[in-house]
Parts: structure tokens; sequence; C-alpha cells
């Protein structure tokens, strides 16, 4: 029985990953190979300034994806994701503040809460067809909603701000999250690396194709048979627990946290930007958006800090102009075009 | 009289006139937001892009509106049709321009090209005019009306009363004027529209222009009320939705109901709590209206 049971679980995981690789041409592994290696060997060839940097890209390539799962898969566009950041950023900020208590804890911690707020939302949403452009009013909605009452939320030190001890550079504590910049680096590439699994995974399973289903026709969903409630509910939740980490993740790099900026309508814009250019639905469209974006913003920075002016604003320009070239011109976004350059067709989704 | 108890709340129970002047000035204030929310509901009504830039328009036409005050000392309320035909003009120009061909495109990429346009505008007049607030002060800022123990500011009586006559006038267009019965004729049937010959395109442009231009004279009426900073752009569109979600997406009348009812809200939340979180009140109404009749007060009809 046993025996059974475990050669049964053996040939689920070859077939599982059988069914991960399906589809995959062997030139797009190798370069997913190679680009993986690059990631990894990078931070002991740059200095801490392009670390950190990286640091931004990858953090948007996590908070892309998690938010893809929900407008790329199910196709719920959600403008309110600062929330899911914020709430996970403050509870693990606020018990390892108050209790010393470690921020994977903490993590964890936010798991039940995220979702529930998720869940809110969602239920509010899908339950009483709130759908579409009222939606992404909605997820605004409750994100501001948190924005002020965190701002009257004396425990969290409210419009104050909340501050956690300055990093040590000389010891890495990963159970704490202290440590310098190379550490947090891997910290992030390896969420950025495990959300990209799980977003594959999802994508291939069962509730992919459901998601994609509703995404496409949810009328012609639901008469297929699909309980589009439940997958679309699904989906939020999926997609606010991943972006909690985010925000734990956030708290702890930059030990700081006020809520005008944690729940801010431009902070959810910000996470949105990379999947939206990279492209909505695919899986890599929010690595190559975050790439993108974020490179483009330090040339920018760079290229003021060299003439010596420093003007606020306009970088959300730019972020603007380059959202306004892509809605404009790429309409799918930059991967699916450069992925048939490439010569990478199957990857598209 | 001008200052009739109305600084010193929470000391001892609130006398009941106070409650009065405050939901007065709410429901003045209220008008206002109406009239820029009726903007958002004609442009959603006839053009169905929903305009995410909405709050930031308005920011154009109150920083037009410091700008030429502080510069050349004319009064908001002189500037007002000058303002909204400026608006007019740059809602015409970005409709036929920019939204025109995204109007067959799926709902999320109108709605994220108008983010960008946001995005642009909002930062824009940060690196134009800086952070700090700005404001006009009129010779009559501080006037004010006596009825009884009613005392109005007499800024929040001419704003309200300048909605109101705008939105009078917006109503009898659309009854009564043919390119207003054209307009109408887009929203009900576009098909149909086209069959009889109207230049749809252009008919969506003058939508967007006088959804504009209703979004600019509120916002010329709105430095009579509050200080204007390049970030109010993004929290009055999101009021401006709030409103029109409120009232009735499409619907003319449901969008001054609504912002009377949030203008009320906001007043009386501000006096029972605390001024800065007048706004939590508003998104509570909206989820609960969200929750019993989503389609807000006043129904999903076409204008």
């Amino acid at each position: 029985m046993y025996a059974r049971t475990s050669a049964t679980v053996a040939e689920y995981f070859t077939r599982a990953r059988a069914a991960f690789l399906v589809g995959v041409s062997p030139s797009a592994l190798l370069l997913l190979g190679m680009f993986l290696v690059a990631l990894v060997i990078a931070p002991w060839l740059l200095n801490d300034y392009l670390i950190t940097v990286l640091i931004v890209v990858l953090y948007f390539a996590f908070t892309g994806q998690a938010w893809n799962i929900m407008m790329g898969f199910a196709g719920q566009l959600s403008l309110g994701h600062a929330i899911y950041a914020g709430l996970g950023a403050y509870i693990a900020a606020v018990i390892f503040k108050r209790f010393g208590i470690a921020p994977w804890i903490g993590f964890l911690t936010a798991i039940p809460v995220v979702a529930a707020c998720g869940a809110t939302i969602g239920f509010l949403a899908f339950r009483f067809r709130v759908a579409g452009v009222y939606f992404a009013i909605l997820t605004i909605a409750f994100a501001e909603f948190a924005r002020i009452g965190f701002d009257h939320f004396d425990y969290v030190n409210a419009s104050a701000g909340l501050f956690l001890p300055v990093a040590q550079y000389a010891q890495n504590d990963l159970w704490h999250l202290r440590g310098n910049p190379r550490m947090f680096y891997y910290v992030i590439l390896v969420a950025a690396a495990v959300a990209f699994v799980i977003c594959r995974a999802l994508l291939q399973s069962r509730i992919g194709y459901f998601w994609l289903a509703i995404r496409e026709d949810e009328e012609a969903a639901r008469a297929a048979g699909i309980n589009s409630f439940r997958y679309k509910m699904a989906a939020v939740i999926i997609s606010a627990v991943i972006t909690s980490f985010a925000g734990v993740f956030y708290a702890f790099f930059y030990n700081n946290l006020f809520p005008e900026q944690v729940f801010s309508i431009s902070r959810s814009i910000e996470m949105i930007l990379g999947p939206i250019i990279g492209g909505i639905g695919t899986l890599f469209g929010p690595i190559l958006g975050a790439f993108v974006l974020t490179g483009l913003a330090e040339l920018l920075n760079a290229a003021m800090a060299a003439v010596g002016v420093d003007i606020p604003g306009a970088k959300q320009v730019f972020y603007g102009i380059c959202l306004l070239l892509v809605v404009v011109a790429l309409p799918e976004g930059v991967w699916p075009w450069l992925s048939r350059r490439l010569g990478l067709t199957g990857r598209r989704r | 009289m001008a200052n009739g108890g109305l600084s010193e709340p929470g000391l001892r129970p609130v006398p009941i006139d106070v409650y009065l002047n405050v939901a007065v000035a709410g429901i003045l204030t209220g008008l206002v937001y109406g009239l820029m929310a009726l903007g958002l509901s004609v442009i959603f009504g006839v053009v169905r892009v929903v305009n995410f830039a909405h709050g930031e328009m308005m920011s154009i036409a109150m920083y037009l509106t410091v700008f030429l005050f502080s510069g050349l000392g004319l009064d908001p309320l002189v500037m007002l049709v000058p303002i909204a035909a400026v608006l007019f003009v740059f809602g015409y120009a970005l409709q036929s321009g920019l939204i025109n061909p995204f109007i067959a495109r799926p709902e999320h990429s109108q709605f994220l090209l108008l983010v960008a346009i946001a995005l642009i505008i909002v930062n824009t007049l940060l690196i134009v005019f800086g952070p700090d607030a700005r404001t006009v002060q009129t010779s009559y800022a501080l006037d004010s009306f006596q009825l009884g123990a009613l005392i109005v500011d007499a800024t929040k009586l001419y704003a309200g009363a300048a909605a109101i006559l705008v939105a009078t006038l917006l109503f009898a267009f659309f009854r009564f004027a043919p390119v207003g019965k054209a307009i109408r004729a887009c929203a009900d049937n576009y098909t149909g529209a086209l069959v009889v010959g109207l230049d749809v395109k252009r008919l969506y442009a003058l939508t967007f222009g006088i959804g504009c231009a209703c979004v600019g004279a509120a916002g010329v009426m709105m430095t009579l009320i509050v200080d204007v900073t390049p970030m109010i752009g993004p929290a009055y569109t999101l009021l401006a939705f709030v409103i029109v979600i409120t009232g009735g997406l499409g619907s003319m009348a449901g969008a001054l109901l609504g912002g009377l009812l949030i203008g009320l809200t906001e007043a009386l939340a501000g006096l029972l709590f605390t001024p800065s979180a007048k706004s939590m009140f508003a998104f509570a109404i909206l989820v609960v209206v969200l929750l019993l009749r989503p389609q807000g007060i006043l129904g999903k009809r076409l204008i």
C-alpha cells in the first residue's frame, strides 16, 4: 500500500515536472538558465549602488508577477495592490519592533490577515457583480481607506511613521532580515524566482486554464461549468498573499513606513507598470518590464545627477510617457513582441 | 460673525445650529463636487471611456485660476467661462488625438491610457509649480451671509450657485440643442448614430470637451474653497468616481445627487470625527452603495 502510494507520488512528480517544462524550447531554457546564472553571480561583480538598483528591479518583478495573477491570468484589474503590500509591511514591522519576532513569522502572521482582506474585496466585488472599472475603483477605495485609517492608527505611530532600527552591515542575520544589500538581494532574488515558478505552475494547472477562460469570456466560462466566483476569489487571495511578502521585504529593506507612501495610489501604480510594459498575462513580462522601467528610471536619475539638477516628479512624468507609449504602440506589451523577435513565441500566454 | 463657534468642536455638546451651518457648507461644496462628477458622468455616459485623469484636469483648471489671479489679479468668478473654454479645447484635443483610436480597445487598455495621462499631468504640475499649496485670497474670501442662525460663507455660496447655473445650462443643452440631441443619440445607439450620418468621432470629442469644461468650471470654483497642490488631482479623481458610482454612472442627476451626499457626509464627518479622516466616510458610502445598489442611487441610465 505504502509502496504504491509512494510510487504514485513519484509518478505524480515526474508527470508534474514533465508538464512544467512542456512546450519550453531548449533555446528558451538555455537563455533562462544563463539569465539566472547572471543574476546569481551579479552581486559579486557589482557595487552596492548597482546591487540596490537590482534589488528594486527584482522587487518590481516580484510584485508584478503577483499582480499579474489577478489581471493577467484572471482578468481582474486591481489598482489597489498597495493595500496588500502595506498590510504585510506593517504587520511584520510592528511585531518585530514591539516583540522582536522575526519577519518570517511576521509574514506568516500577515498571511491570514491579507488573505481576509483580499477575500473581503473579492467577495464584495464578485458577489455583487462589481466588474471592470467599478472593480478597479473599489480596489483603490480600499487602499485609500487603509491609508487614511493607518494615518490615524496610533499603535503603528499613525502619520509620524514607523521606523525599524537600521540594518547592521557587519553581519547578515537572515532570520531577522538584518544585513547588507547583498543579503537582501538574494532574498528578493529567491522570492522572485519562487513567484515565477508559482505563476508557471498555476498557469499549467487546472486553475490556470479556468482563469484564462474567465479572462477571455466569463459568461462562456460559466456556461462551461466553471465556478467563476470561486476562481476569481482564489486569484485575489493568491495574488494578495504573494504581494504581502513584498511588503515585508520593503519594510525591512527600507526600515521606514509611512501610511502616506505605503498605501498611496502611486505605489499601486508603480507595481502594475512593469507587467503592463512587459506584457500582461505573460510570465516574463513582469520581469522584463521591471528591468526596462527601473533601468530607464535609474538612467534618468543618473542623467539628472550628471547635469546637476534634481527635479521631483520627473521620474513620474517619465513613467507616464513610457506607459503612454506602450499602451499606444505595443498594447500587448514588450515581451510578446520581443519573444517573437527572438523566436521564442512558444512562451506566450 | 464669520467664525461663529466653528473653531472649537468637541469641548462641549455642539449646538444644533453649528450642525446646520456645517451641513449647509457641506451641501454647497457638494454642489461643486457634483459639477465635477457631472463631467465624468457625461463622458462615461456617451463615450463609454472612464476618465481616470478627471481630478488632474480639475487641478489644471485650479492652477490656471491661481496663476491668473496672482499674476493679473483676475477674479475667479470672471474666469469661470474662459477657463472652462480652455479645458474644453484640451478635452477636445485629447479625445480626437489620443482617445478616439482607443474606443474599440479593451476597457483596461483605455483605463491605462488615462492613468498615463494622469501621471503626466500631476507630475508636470509638480515640476512647474512645486509641491507647495497655492491659494486664492479674494476680497470676499472672509465675507459671510447671515440668515437667522445660519451663517454661510460667501465663497461657498457663489461656488454653489455657479455650479447650479452650469449644471442647468448643461441639462438644457442636452435636452434642447441639436448638438446635444445628437450626442444623446450617439450615447443611445452608436451604430444607429453612424447610420443616420452623425460624425460620431467629432461628437465624442465634443462630449469629452464638455466633460472637461464641467470639471474646469468646478475647478475654478474649487479654488474658492480649498488650496491647490499637485497631489490633489488623484484624490479628486477618486472622489469624482465615488460620487458618480454612488449617484449612478451615466446619470446626470445622479452625479449631482451623489455630489451633495458626499459633500454633506464629508462636512459632518469632519465635524463629528476629525477632518483628515473625512474621506473614509465617502469610501464607506461607496462600499455600502456597491453592496446594496451597484448601479448607483439613480440607476444606470444613459443621458
